[in-house]
């Protein structure tokens, strides 16, 4: 690894490795598409998690919906800010069924594009709060796509112990799709 | 489950000197993601932008969404040639330090998809913001050029590359 700039000094370094971000599990999926990810036995040994990953689907646009403890009752709300690459929104969902990822603008299925998102989930073994999601996410495809904020509210107390994605209206993750979940030690 | 640790600085630098850009090369393919975190003055008010590999051709488009304290705005740029933007919602200020932009590159060195690029803006004299940037090529991502559409870098600002690897 260099870093090199094309005029003047510079002082450089590499510093050392940290321990408190960990790679828990990740799902790639493969050629024959998936309905959903899932990420199950969460230990409850990190103080956040952090979700990253790319996805496409196999038709239009779509949102992942994001789901914990396999809880698919109206104790969700969403509040969002997004760009569609000509005008700035927000909106807002409450007693949803599902948090958000890719929430506004959607997951394409335009060829060789995919969304990238980056969600983070404070507090997720803390059994005296609520959970609050937050997500960084969008694609462009040259001339169509946007990009968003996102937060999300899970009115439960109990530990999340596992996580699901599933694109909105019966679509489906395609190939190569990836989402690796991560823990940050507190 | 499987865990091991990772989110490792790859690289990092401090700018002794004002420079019009600087590279992170030979990134090694080991990694899943990577996280540039940038931190930044420049004595120029104008953009700066990240070119992919060398890249020059029209491969580049972008849509972002911020605001400067008084609007909020999206815009939209494709088939750009210079690269991807860093700084497509406000300029940073003079003072090293005045801007922050964390850059998102996952998936970044597999060879079947096009490579998004997931930036949070924070400049904090000028705006606040996000952008998303498509680099149209499959190939793995092994260089990041920096650089300042005219003017420098301001002396102090900092780069710093991190790569994160999945189990």
């Amino acid at each position: 690894m260099i870093g090199a700039i094309t005029a003047g000094l510079f002082s450089t370094g590499v510093a050392a490795s940290t321990t408190s971000y960990e790679s828990i599990s990740t799902v790639t999926v493969g050629g024959g598409g998936a309905s959903s990810i899932s990420f199950t036995s969460i230990p409850s040994t990190y103080k956040h998690l952090e979700i990253r990953g790319i996805g496409q689907i196999n038709t239009g646009t779509e949102y992942a919906l994001v789901r914990f403890n396999s809880d698919s009752g109206a104790n969700y709300s969403i509040h969002y800010l997004n760009g569609s690459g000509s005008a700035a929104s927000a909106g807002a969902a409450t007693s949803t069924n599902q948090a958000a990822m890719f929430y506004g603008m959607g997951m394409p299925s335009t060829a060789s594009t995919f969304g990238v998102g980056v969600c983070s989930i404070l507090d997720y073994a803390d059994t005296n709060k609520y959970k609050t999601v937050r997500a960084l996410d969008g694609f462009d495809a040259n001339g169509s796509g946007g990009v968003e904020l996102v937060s999300s509210s899970w009115r439960n107390t109990a530990a999340i112990t596992s996580i699901s994605l599933t694109p909105n209206s019966s679509k489906t993750f395609t190939q190569y799709s990836q989402f690796a979940l991560y823990g940050i030690k507190g | 489950m499987a865990a091991g640790s990772t989110y490792t600085p790859i690289a990092t630098t401090t700018l002794g000197s004002a420079v019009t850009s600087y590279t992170f090369s030979s990134i090694p393919s080991t990694y899943t993601d990577l996280v540039l975190v940038t931190n930044f003055g420049a004595d120029t008010a104008t953009y700066a932008r990240c070119r992919i590999n060398g890249d020059t051709g029209s491969n580049y488009s972008e849509t972002s969404v911020g605001g400067n304290g008084s609007l909020a705005q999206s815009f939209r740029d494709s088939n750009v040639s210079n690269g991807a933007y860093i700084t497509y919602n406000g300029y940073a200020g003079t003072n090293a330090g005045s801007a922050m932009y964390i850059l998102n590159l996952n998936n970044y060195s597999n060879t079947t998809t096009y490579k998004t690029i997931l930036t949070r803006e924070a400049a904090a004299a000028s705006s606040a913001g996000a952008t998303v940037s498509l680099w149209r090529s499959t190939a793995a991502i092994n260089s990041i050029m920096l650089y300042m559409n005219s003017g420098n870098f301001a002396i102090g600002s900092t780069f710093t590359l991190y790569g994160i690897a999945a189990a």
